[in-house]
């Protein structure tokens, strides 16, 4: 039970800082331009494919750098010559702005790449257990993506509250007027903090693609639920991405390691037939609906707490 | 301003319009086929389970080659035409549609059980409403035993052996071996992986009553990127061995997930065979441990299989997924030229209780009385290929070997079918 319990919160972390890389670059947009950027996890997949590329060209560390800076110059021209001029005619533009844009990368992608996955593989150097836990192996690679992920998340902590530049983010956040009186250029701030969010996005993808499987679906499969880990933590709030990407990550990984269901509780009392509807509810197990309890999360937040955990505005 | 915008996409609107119209006035080559005899083949070419979809096009574009070097069908050359169903039951029927649309009254599909049913269904009551223009389905791999029995149809013929089939194949060798006590389910969450699980439970209770059943998991269809936690749990349990009717990236992934934490159960699997499974099998070392259950392997001793798999291992850089494709396709030909005819109608009348020497040897019947194909069973384990093995897969230098063959006789489970026979 114990070694189950370790792994599954290994397993939980790594993929809640996974999710917190994406949704760290969403909730910052977000707060600034007040858009939710639906193509966000476009940017993901996109970090992906050109990390694939470029580590089959120059080998796994150049991709680590290159891919989230490529993605990230994209998602900067993208702000600066897509949005900005769209946002002249409103949020409701915008959104449909970012809603063709998931399309049009999804399309591009496919032509380059085509529709099958790639043979994105983990580096050989990084190919081998790190350590032992009772008797189950855990991943070098692994071990890699949680130790990389959590240094970028401090080192977005230290960039955002202790330097310049991320005063100036902040400030341009709550006073965008004010910070651009005092002769700051706000709309290049939205510009580079667009690019930020999509080079963390890409980051995410680079690490996670050759992990996972990098396909040309997998910005679907991922997308939703990066929009209940910033309503949950709060839209804008980047310590509640923080909390809410971990908890939904632990959530997902427990849920699966769950044998509960209502039969094993209440089994001895009331035991339906087979076949019919009750039996159905009765016996399905967490593990199975763990898929959907991210958005019941979502529901229940809306409801009881519409600004979030960490949030201070109305979603 | 404002007024400018609903101009704007009225003329676009407009010239949408002007364009669609034309293109449908053009004239459809339906009937201009007369030098070729089309399969539609409806499966998904894009997203998750593309690389599947992908590997079984170049499998029945080289069966075709074959037959066409032999002569074709009728006198006629047979061509396999893609429909990508993007894995959506939806999508399935309107790409049937289409190809019916293009004049092609032989479909052929594998991938999902629910997207086969469907499909059996619609070509079923396209018939009905449209006699003499009647469309058959010609089924290679949907295995769920519901279409050769309460949903069974005259227009559906089957050429894999069914869930049914598979799992008594596959409780069968488990009597011979004693080292199995604690079984692990794992299984995806549709029809199919359903029935795999209760097959597997009803089994197991006849043949292997002493095997302890340490857990029953269903996970969604082609949604988990990261097997992990599962194989977590699998491990916590105890589990000596795990059953599972997984395939495409699912298996592939289950057992890198495997591989990753050090996992060693011995895996009965429907689909290890699969694109990834071999080098997902190599990677966790699990040598001889990962079992497949189908009709044919590529290493079996048999001269004729062995020059074809090379053939299309040449050509094409993939290995002979489907065996039964082979039968399928080469059993469609000889119908069509017994029946002088690619009249579905005529031909169907002839796969009906058709006997048929298989690709890999022995005797096969297209039963007549639920149009289920009854034929020779293996279980292949995979590991280092030894001198006399020709085929590896994908290059990690393992391949399969038999070990154990089911006759036909035992496979021949019953049916409920009550077959409407056109008159």
């Amino acid at each position: 039970m114990a070694e189950l319990i370790i792994i599954s919160t290994l397993n939980g972390v790594l993929y809640g800082m996974l999710l917190f890389l994406m949704a760290s670059g969403l909730t910052l947009i977000f707060s600034m331009m007040g858009v939710l950027n639906f193509a966000h996890a476009s940017f993901y997949m996109l970090g992906a494919f050109l990390g694939f590329q470029i580590s089959q060209w120059a080998g796994f560390i150049p991709a680590l750098f290159l891919a989230p800076l490529i993605a990230g110059g994209i998602g900067a021209l993208v702000e600066r010559y897509g949005l900005r001029t769209v946002h002249k005619n409103g949020h409701v533009a915008e959104l449909l702005f970012t809603f063709g844009l998931a399309f049009i990368i999804e399309e591009v992608i496919q032509m380059i790449w085509g529709k099958l996955s790639v043979d994105y593989r983990v580096p050989t150097w990084l190919d081998f257990p790190a350590f032992t836990i009772y008797a189950t192996n855990y991943p070098a690679y692994k071990t890699f993506m949680l130790v990389f992920s959590i240094a970028i998340f401090i080192g977005l902590i230290y960039l955002l509250t202790r330097t310049r530049a991320g005063l100036i983010i902040q400030a341009s956040l709550t006073h965008p007027n004010m910070v651009g009186m005092l002769g700051h250029n706000v709309p290049r701030v939205f510009m580079l903090v667009f690019g930020l969010g999509t080079a963390l996005a890409a980051i995410a993808g680079v690490i996670a693609g050759a992990a996972y499987v990098t396909q040309s679906n997998m910005a679907a499969l991922l997308g939703p639920i990066l929009f209940v880990v910033v309503v949950v933590g709060g839209l804008g709030s980047l310590w509640g991405a923080f909390v809410a990407s971990l908890l939904i990550g632990l959530l997902q990984t427990f849920a699966i390691a769950s044998d509960w269901s209502l039969n094993k509780f209440f089994g001895d009392f009331i035991t339906p037939t087979r076949g019919t509807l009750l039996f159905d509810v009765w016996t399905v197990t967490i593990a199975q609906i763990g898929p959907i309890l991210p958005y019941l999360l979502l529901v229940l937040v809306l409801i009881f707490r519409p600004t979030g955990l960490f949030g201070t505005r109305e979603t | 301003m404002k007024w400018q915008m609903p101009k704007k996409l009225l003329g676009l609107a407009a010239v949408g319009l002007v364009a669609g119209a034309g293109y449908l006035a053009l004239p459809q080559k339906t009937e201009a086929q007369g030098a070729t005899i089309k399969i539609a083949y409806v499966d998904p070419l894009s997203g998750p389970m593309a690389g599947i979809g992908d590997t079984g096009l170049k499998n029945f574009q080289y069966i075709l080659e074959d037959i066409n070097a032999k002569g074709g069908a009728n006198g006629k050359k047979l061509e396999i035409v893609p429909f990508d169903n993007k894995l959506n039951a939806q999508e399935t029927i309107v790409q049937v549609q289409k190809a019916i649309d293009q004049g092609i009254r032989i479909i052929t599909q594998g991938n999902g059980t629910s997207f086969a049913i469907a499909i059996s269904e619609f070509v079923t009551k396209y018939n009905e409403r449209n006699p003499g223009k009647e469309v058959v389905y010609l089924n290679y791999a949907a295995v769920d035993p519901i279409l050769t029995n309460d949903k069974c149809s005259y227009w559906h013929f089957r050429w894999d052996a069914n869930t049914e089939q598979k799992m008594a194949a596959i409780t069968t060798f488990l009597q011979g071996r004693k080292d199995v006590k604690k079984m692990y389910l794992i299984n995806q969450d549709y029809a199919f992986g359903h029935g795999v699980r209760d097959l597997a439970l009803k089994f197991l209770k006849e043949k292997r009553p002493d095997i302890e059943v340490v857990g029953n998991e269903v996970h969604p269809l082609a949604k988990v990127s990261d097997f992990a936690p599962y194989i977590a749990k699998i491990k916590a349990s105890g589990a000596d061995s795990v059953i599972t009717g997984n395939w495409g990236n699912d298996i592939s992934l289950l057992i890198k997930a495997a591989a990753d934490a050090g996992l060693q159960v011995n895996f009965f699997t429907f689909y290890a065979g699969g694109t990834g499974g071999p080098t997902a099998v190599k990677q966790a070392n699990l040598s001889n441990r990962v079992f497949a259950v189908g009709e044919g392997f590529a290493n079996i001793p048999h001269k004729a299989s062995q020059d074809f798999e090379k053939g299309l291992r040449d050509k094409y850089k993939v290995s002979l997924f489907y065996p039964r494709g082979v039968n399928q396709m080469r059993m469609l030909a000889a119908a069509i030229n017994q029946a002088k005819s690619d009249d579905p109608k005529k031909f169907a009348a002839v796969l009906h209780g058709m006997k048929f020497e298989v690709f890999n040897g022995g005797q096969g019947e297209m039963r007549a009385s639920d149009h289920q194909f009854m034929q020779p069973m293996y279980m292949a384990s995979f590991g280092p290929i030894k001198a006399d093995q020709p085929f590896d897969e994908e290059g990690t230098g393992w391949g399969w070997t038999i070990a154990g063959k089911v006759d036909t006789k035992d496979t021949n489970v019953s049916t409920t079918c009550k077959m409407n026979k056109p008159s």
